[in-house]
């Protein structure tokens, strides 16, 4: 009990800060007002604010006072981790998803210890159990999808994953129902209210973790670039706008986070299109970000090599008569990826901060200060993840509105479980569409 | 505002009088926290608010019949016209058909959602937050139109193709509902206000929940409908016969307590429950199975207009010979028997219903127990409200998706030509080249050269 506590955040016991009540205080304040044992819905999150830098860094920057102390924390743990992003790109997909994976899984605790605080519902043991086990249920429900989509080949030729792959949202159905029953059965009678509120706190974490980490994991496979931009898009957001609000800050922006501007706002808008524009010029060359991930089933790996989509050929665009009195030339060689980069820089900075936003009000909301303390000068994963959720989910839409069309295998394999009249009859089809086409030689007489 | 809480739970005055030391009304709850606490911003987030009970809303004339009555008498007699009545209902609108069922599907879906969200808002007292009705309201209604957007485009497909407004929309559906519902979410943020914070957040996290629960399970019975109305009548027939029968073998057998959360729940009533509904169901499967009007999967006539209901059944609809088991030969004298492979079907639904569907009810009657309510609102005299009478249903619902979609159905043709005309041409070939090897394999197709000739 008191070991998950430690593993989140450590709790201090006497805090000095004015709105922070210790659960005593809050304890005491709250039994006079209720005569059963559901605890109070107003409990404050203990502050978790124990200083969780390496002592390495501590000692290096003594000598500063402690606002610079704070910001050069902050900037070697940006460096650190935007080194750490380029060196899973650099060892491929696989890591890629298990960093997702780990990310879900972290946030997901996260998010939960946050509710157990305000829940204080430590002793109930049961719901520890039950929201993990949530967390499998989910997880392998969408894990299964991808697996049977991408995998297709390598699923059919083994017997066990080919059972598990038919009845695939039947099992996740029953594995979730399992949960639910448990659920009902360890109702207690005391602690309903509680009950309740964890059981919706770990569904909506679910939803908005679980689900976006999948999305993230799908753009993944459409191609490294798809997973690289948006990201890139929101951090490089997130430091101009901080860089801009510093030199240039004056209006305050919204009233939830009184530190962001006007200024920071816009200024970051406008360098992350630009940088969005140039880091998708840059990668579009390589076919290695921009082809989509393939499983050769013969060598039993990850193949990325294809030929590159015409989003990511170069092509003439003429410029508009303004931009070329300006620059005298009359048209630009462009790759249509850069134009869709520009919405998803957009995007990505006007929508982006209210993921954001949200974050700041549920922190505000449950009065505490960082989600968790794992990264130091920075707070937990989520605080650094929250404007990505959006993002993640947006350029997963995008992509499927405006990108591609269906997956052809799984076309295909919808296709090979139909009956065989319907077979029969969609050959047919197919066969007069792609001779009309031309694609088919015609019949000979 | 005011509307809204006559809406679901009646006034709280005259209940004050009743109830003072059980259920307090809001308002004299919000003064005695008042006093008793100092922290200013927790004072909207109260400790435990009860929900006012409502009060009696049987019709005069069912009263006036019934006066003569004690109490006890008068309860059974208004909920056994009330269960007459709407399983009278139920008939009348199977034979209205397709069109009538889905709108009473999303009525009762509303009416579903907006009862447990006036439990939230009588909850949290987020009466003065009149932005948060308008945004629940309008996550309700874009989570509607993306699933219904899927629906039609899935089932109305060349219709939508003809109509070049309706192809835009469906084309770009997605990402509209991204959008729709990306403006809602902003509204939200922008909407927070600095001493309501949890509150909102309450809401909101409340509000997804009952959208995750309640509309998703009523889309996917919507799904089940236009498999063949018989999936979505027996699975609903079961539930309720497993309810009566359950509280009729109770009421006569009963004794051993099934589970604390519902004590008036018994074994004997459980396990009678489970063996009538499958002998029950078992029988209507039987007789829902030689009409086509039930087996036949709704199809739009785009020529007509209209729905139609007309096709050749598919096998499941056909009379079998099953060969009896031994024991059962001795015992009645049969060597095979005729049945239809839905029966065998309908016995795991049944059972289904019976074993797990109580689960539902039992997470409904915590969740009444958590927020002390006795009854979700008062819309049926003498059962409650529309979410009492369903909560049974909605686990149901998900299960019979996951059953057709995982054992009896394949994926829907149209769907699949509609993905193939999606693709790209030499994706299309080779698909067309793959299809074709798999069909000469089978033996469907006659050899290579005559294909082409």
């Amino acid at each position: 009990m008191t070991e998950l506590r430690k593993r989140g955040a450590v709790p201090v016991p006497d805090s000095t800060d004015g709105d922070n009540i210790s659960d005593k205080e809050a304890e005491g304040v709250d039994t006079e007002a209720e005569c059963e044992g559901d605890k109070a819905d107003t409990p404050d999150v203990p502050p978790s604010s124990a200083d969780n830098t390496p002592e390495c860094i501590t000692k290096a920057l003594e000598g500063l006072p402690p606002r610079w102390k704070n910001y050069v924390i902050r900037g070697i743990l940006s460096m650190a981790m935007i080194s750490g992003f380029f060196f899973i790109i650099y060892f491929g997909p696989i890591t890629l998803i298990l960093t997702v994976m780990t990310i879900q899984i972290k946030c997901f605790h996260e998010i939960i210890t946050i509710g157990y605080r305000v829940y204080r519902s430590y002793e109930l043991p049961w719901f520890r159990t039950l929201s993990w086990y949530f967390l499998i249920c989910v997880n392998y429900f969408f894990y299964g999808e991808t697996l049977a989509d991408y995998f297709g080949a390598l699923v059919q030729r083994e017997e066990p994953l080919q059972f598990l792959s038919r009845y695939h949202r039947f099992i996740s159905f029953a594995l979730y129902l399992a949960g639910f029953c448990m659920f009902v059965l360890s109702l207690v009678k005391k602690h309903y209210r509680l009950q309740f509120y964890m059981f919706a706190w770990t569904h909506v974490t679910l939803l908005l973790v679980v689900t976006q980490s999948h999305l993230v994991i799908q753009n993944l496979f459409e191609g490294m670039i798809w997973f690289i931009v948006p990201i890139s898009i929101v951090i490089c957001n997130d430091i101009m706008a901080y860089l801009f609000g510093f030199f240039f800050g004056r209006t305050p922006l919204i009233k939830l986070s009184p530190k962001k501007t006007w200024e920071g706002f816009i200024g970051g808008f406008f360098s992350t299109v630009v940088f969005g524009f140039i880091l998708a010029y840059l990668l579009s060359q390589v076919q290695y970000f921009v082809c989509p991930v393939g499983y050769n089933s013969e060598s039993n790996s990850f193949t990325i090599e294809c030929e590159p989509s015409s989003i990511f050929e170069l092509q003439e665009y003429t410029l508009p008569t303004a931009l070329h009195n300006i620059l005298g030339w009359e048209t630009v060689q462009l790759y249509p990826f850069q134009i869709h980069s520009i919405f998803l820089s957009s995007f990505g900075s006007l929508i982006g901060p209210f993921g954001g936003f949200f974050a700041s009000g549920f922190k505000r909301a449950f009065k505490i200060k960082d989600f968790a303390n794992t990264i130091p000068g920075h707070g937990g994963i989520m605080d650094r993840f929250d404007c990505q959720y959006l993002m993640a989910t947006f350029v997963h839409v995008y992509i499927g509105s405006f990108i591609r069309g269906p997956n052809p295998s799984k076309v295909l394999q919808q296709l090979l479980l139909l009956q065989p009249e319907q077979q029969l009859s969609i050959f047919h089809n197919l066969h007069s569409h792609l001779r009309e086409r031309g694609l088919l030689p015609p019949p000979q007489a | 505002m005011t509307e809204l809480r006559h809406r679901g739970a009646k006034d709280e005055e005259p209940t004050l009088e009743q109830q003072a030391s059980e259920d307090k009304g809001s308002d004299s709850e919000l003064k005695a926290e008042k006093d008793g606490m100092s922290d200013t911003e927790s004072k909207p987030d109260t400790g435990v608010p009860e929900v006012p009970v409502p009060a009696d809303d049987t019709p005069e004339v069912l009263n006036k019949a019934l006066s003569g009555l004690s109490s006890r008498w008068k309860n059974w007699w208004v909920r056994g016209i009330l269960t007459l009545a709407m399983i009278s209902f139920f008939f009348l609108i199977i034979y209205l058909g397709p069109i009538v069922l889905m709108m009473i599907v999303l009525i009762v879906q509303i009416k579903c959602f907006q009862e447990i969200i006036t439990i939230g808002y009588s909850v949290y007292h987020s009466y003065h937050l009149p932005w948060f009705r308008t945004l629940s309201w309008y996550f309700l209604l874009c989570v509607n139109y993306f699933f219904y957007g899927e629906t039609v485009t899935d089932y109305f497909f060349t219709l939508v193709q003809r109509e070049e407004p309706l192809r835009i929309l469906s084309k770009y559906h997605r990402f509209i509902s991204f959008a729709l519902y990306l403006t809602g979410f902003c509204m939200f943020v922008l909407s927070l206000v600095k001493k309501h914070y949890r509150l909102q957040f309450y809401m909101f996290g409340w509000t997804h929940v009952t959208l995750l629960i309640v509309v998703t399970q009523s889309h996917l019975i919507i799904h089940n409908l236009f498999e063949g109305m018989i999936w979505f009548i027996v699975p609903i027939s079961s539930v309720i016969c497993n309810d009566i029968m359950a509280y009729m073998f109770g009421f006569f057998f009963g004794r051993t307590p099934l589970i604390k959360l519902s004590p008036k729940k018994t074994w004997e009533g459980f396990i009678g429950g489970l063996f009538a509904t499958i002998v029950f169901c078992a029988l209507l499967a039987y007789v829902m199975a030689g009409y086509r009007y039930f087996v036949c999967p709704v199809e739009f006539n785009n020529d007509l207009n209209s729905f139609q209901v007309d096709c050749e059944p598919s096998e499941l609809f056909q009379l079998q010979d099953y060969a009896l088991p031994s024991v059962l030969q001795s015992l009645t004298g049969w060597s095979t028997v005729k049945l239809y492979p839905f029966q065998i079907h309908s016995i795991a639904l049944s059972s289904f219903a019976s074993i797990v569907g109580p689960f539902g009810g039992f997470f409904a009657s915590g969740f009444k127990r958590a927020f002390k309510i006795k009854d979700f609102a008062n819309t049926i005299p003498g059962h409650g409200g529309i979410m009492d009478r369903f909560d049974c249903q909605y686990l149901m619902a998900t299960f019979v998706n996951v059953y057709i979609a995982s054992f009896i159905r394949g994926p829907n043709p149209t769907k699949v030509i509609q993905q193939l005309m999606a693709l790209r041409t030499d994706q299309q070939l080779h698909i067309f080249n793959a299809l074709k090897v798999h069909l000469i394999e089978k033996g469907l197709l006659p050899a290579l050269e005559e294909i082409i000739a």
